[in-house]
């Protein structure tokens, strides 16, 4: 695929995902921090914040769940994943959040459960956003790579197994190809 | 041509620091001590990794910690030693903290940090996702240099380097000053020495002149000052 058609998949799912109210600025000023010696920082922090907020969401879970409500502890749980999801720029997850902490002051445990169900949704949808956004955003560097080394024939599909490998065969066609010893 | 990416990366890193060496009358220190050493205390691992890059892209030196107990014991003060340095021997030029943290929150290491005598100077800045008046004020009047709402941005922590070159420019003239006269140079010359400094500060003047806080128009740089000059000519 050509590179800037794929730069202009990056670029609108962005404006996507920011104008649904997906991401807010924090997201861009996060992108920002990236660099050649960091190009992946936005992405690695995003899988943090997955991982660490899968453990939250358990815990809540399980607070919602198991006998009485103690909604001192569920807020300050949900206060921590409010955080997180502030820090990474994930909008909708984080206006889901000071919903829920509005019913576990009011000590509203029925409104604690609805709410529930949608900081999962909204955090699952944006997951599945976000790795469709860092595999565009993946394809077009390489792609850029790609072109910059003057290999616009090979296929980028053709090397997308795991990261390690993609680079092996990388250097592999470079050298079949121009015969560098 | 290239050979491949990765190698060129690497020697553009090299030839900036090559560069960063020979600059001329400028006595170059080890790279280890020029960069002012902020001491970062979040218990979120999402937030500590963000202020992380925040602080390093702007030339600071990071030690980042998950808790008011473990920046305690890393400068010394835990076990109530006497010694001014943290165990690994790097002096701490700022401290920023979240505010609430499980088991000590950041108002109760502010307090800690400004009842001791070693390390009251330490600016102290407070982070905190919830805009509070009364929490702000508190935090103030203990002493905290700044009080920054959550999330954390560029701007915010570049204007850090402004609270260090305050106080370095209050102390310059006395000899109490912890710091060491070197590093007063050295934190106004982030550029230089570090390779990760932000694009948008000039390279190609001379020392003197380089900004401190690149996107900070406005202020006026302390650089401008008579007695700074003076502290930064070559004495041999």
């Amino acid at each position: 695929m050509d590179r800037n058609h794929l730069k202009r998949q990056v670029d609108f799912m962005k404006r996507s995902l920011l104008d649904q109210g997906y991401l807010d600025e924090q997201f861009i000023q996060l992108e920002e921090l990236q660099d050649d010696d960091n190009p992946n920082f936005v992405e690695e922090i995003v899988t943090l914040f997955f991982n660490d907020s899968a453990r939250l969401l358990q815990n809540i879970e399980q607070a919602l769940v198991s006998g009485p409500i103690d909604f001192a502890k569920l807020d300050n749980y949900m206060h921590q994943f409010k955080g997180s999801s502030s820090s990474i720029g994930a909008k909708r997850v984080k206006n889901e959040c000071t919903r829920f902490k509005e019913y576990c002051t009011a000590g509203n445990a029925e409104g604690c459960f609805r709410t529930f169900v949608q900081v999962k949704q909204e955090h699952a949808i944006l997951r599945t956003k976000l790795e469709s956004y860092f595999q565009a955003c993946i394809s077009f560097i390489w792609q850029d790579k790609l072109d910059h080394l003057g290999l616009q024939e090979v296929k980028l599909d053709d090397y997308m197994d795991e990261g390690g490998s993609l680079i092996m065969d990388l250097y592999y066609k470079y050298d079949e190809a121009h015969m560098i010893k | 041509m290239e050979r491949n990416v990765v190698v060129s990366r690497r020697r553009k890193t090299e030839t900036t620091a090559a560069t960063a060496a020979k600059i001329d009358g400028f006595d170059v220190l080890p790279a280890g001590s020029e960069e002012a050493h902020v001491l970062a205390v979040d218990d979120s691992l999402v937030d500590r990794k963000v202020i992380e890059r925040l602080l390093k892209i702007s030339s600071f030196k990071v030690t980042a910690v998950d808790s008011g107990r473990r920046a305690l014991q890393f400068l010394g003060l835990d076990e109530e030693k006497t010694s001014s340095v943290g165990f690994d021997g790097l002096k701490v030029d700022l401290i920023i903290t979240d505010y609430c943290m499980p088991g000590m929150t950041g108002y109760e290491l502010l307090k800690k940090i400004k009842e001791s005598s070693n390390f009251r100077e330490i600016p102290v800045v407070i982070m905190s996702s919830e805009n509070i008046l009364t929490r702000i004020d508190r935090c103030l009047e203990e002493g905290a240099e700044d009080f920054i709402v959550k999330p954390v941005k560029l701007a915010d922590v570049k204007r850090l380097k402004d609270y260090m070159m305050r106080e370095v420019r209050i102390e310059s003239e006395s000899n109490m000053n912890k710091r060491k006269s070197c590093c007063d140079l050295t934190e106004s010359e982030p550029s230089i020495s570090s390779s990760s400094s932000s694009s948008s500060s000039s390279s190609s003047e001379s020392p003197l002149r380089t900004p401190i806080s690149s996107s900070a128009p406005s202020s006026p740089t302390p650089l401008d000052s008579p007695i700074r000059r003076l502290k930064m000519t070559p004495t041999e």
